[in-house]
């Protein structure tokens, strides 16, 4: 018989950070920041998010329900469980997000994964750290009240760096 | 697959250490793999390991956190706080099962 085995499961001092710059607020953008924030989280590894530009409406209440995806541009979108495409010059066509976003949301439902705010509401609970770009509240005249209640601060880009110090990073 | 003695038994696991047999695992084991990574068993552990058995013998495979919170009822910070660090790998390793494979 083999002598015990015990899975490794870090020591408490591996000290491992990932900062992730989420900068897009396209529905389907927004969900690789979250996996993996959710992900590096579980793993025991201290997350930050940071949210600039587009992203920031990830964190806005009054728009934070109301991403959405649009197939427009994006070459790789093809209609589900099929090898189609559905041509560039029909994307434009009225209702053609609000479909888009419709089977994308359930797709992502049918995964049981949450959507962004919820899932927002699980990466803080496991610990995550939100952080609001400043430069894009100014932009946007948006304040802490606008934002959902766990987001931290409103930060300035070198606030963000000097706080992620040692950290890996993701720009998404 | 190695097989390694637990609570005076021969256990099947797999490389990591983790049970591969769904019925060798009980209580007893699962108390010596929780002594063996730190856990300290309360009722609120036991409850998710529970959770997790039982789930598992219906779905085929581990519950991710994200489960255990909607279907077991166990919110997520509570899992971090019962099995710091690692939940889901952990609260898997103690249930005798494989690790979850869901990435939510």
């Amino acid at each position: 018989m083999t002598p015990s085995i015990v899975p490794n499961f870090g020591s408490e001092s591996t000290n491992r950070k990932l900062a992730i710059i989420c900068s897009k607020g396209n529905l389907d953008m927004a969900y690789p920041g979250l996996i993996l924030a959710n992900a590096a989280l579980g793993e025991g590894v201290e997350t930050m998010l940071f949210f600039t530009f587009w992203g920031f409406d990830m964190i806005t209440k009054s728009r934070m329900n109301d991403l959405q995806f649009s197939p427009a541009g994006n070459t790789a979108m093809h209609l589900p469980g099929h090898d189609m495409h559905i041509p560039q010059s029909m994307m434009p066509a009225p209702g053609m997000t609000a479909v888009a976003t419709h089977m994308l949301k359930k797709q992502i439902a049918d995964l049981d994964v949450p959507e962004v705010p919820d899932f927002l509401d699980q990466i803080v609970a496991a610990g995550g750290h939100l952080w609001a770009c400043r430069m894009s509240a100014d932009m946007n005249k948006l304040s802490m009240n606008d934002l959902r209640d766990d987001v931290e601060g409103i930060i300035s880009a070198s606030d963000f760096i000097e706080m992620t110090e040692g950290a890996q990073l993701l720009f998404i | 697959m190695p097989i390694i003695e637990i609570a005076g038994k021969p256990i099947n696991v797999n490389e990591e250490g983790f049970l591969t047999v769904y019925d060798e695992w009980n209580e007893e084991i699962a108390k010596e793999l929780a002594k063996q990574i730190e856990i300290p068993m309360t009722d609120e552990h036991w409850k998710i390991i529970k959770f997790l058995r039982e789930d598992f013998k219906v779905q085929g495979e581990t519950a991710t956190s994200r489960r255990v919170q909607t279907v077991g009822g166990v919110p997520v910070k509570e899992q971090f706080a019962l099995f710091p660090k690692k939940p889901a790998k952990k609260m898997a390793y103690i249930a005798g099962l494989p690790k979850p494979k869901g990435c939510v």
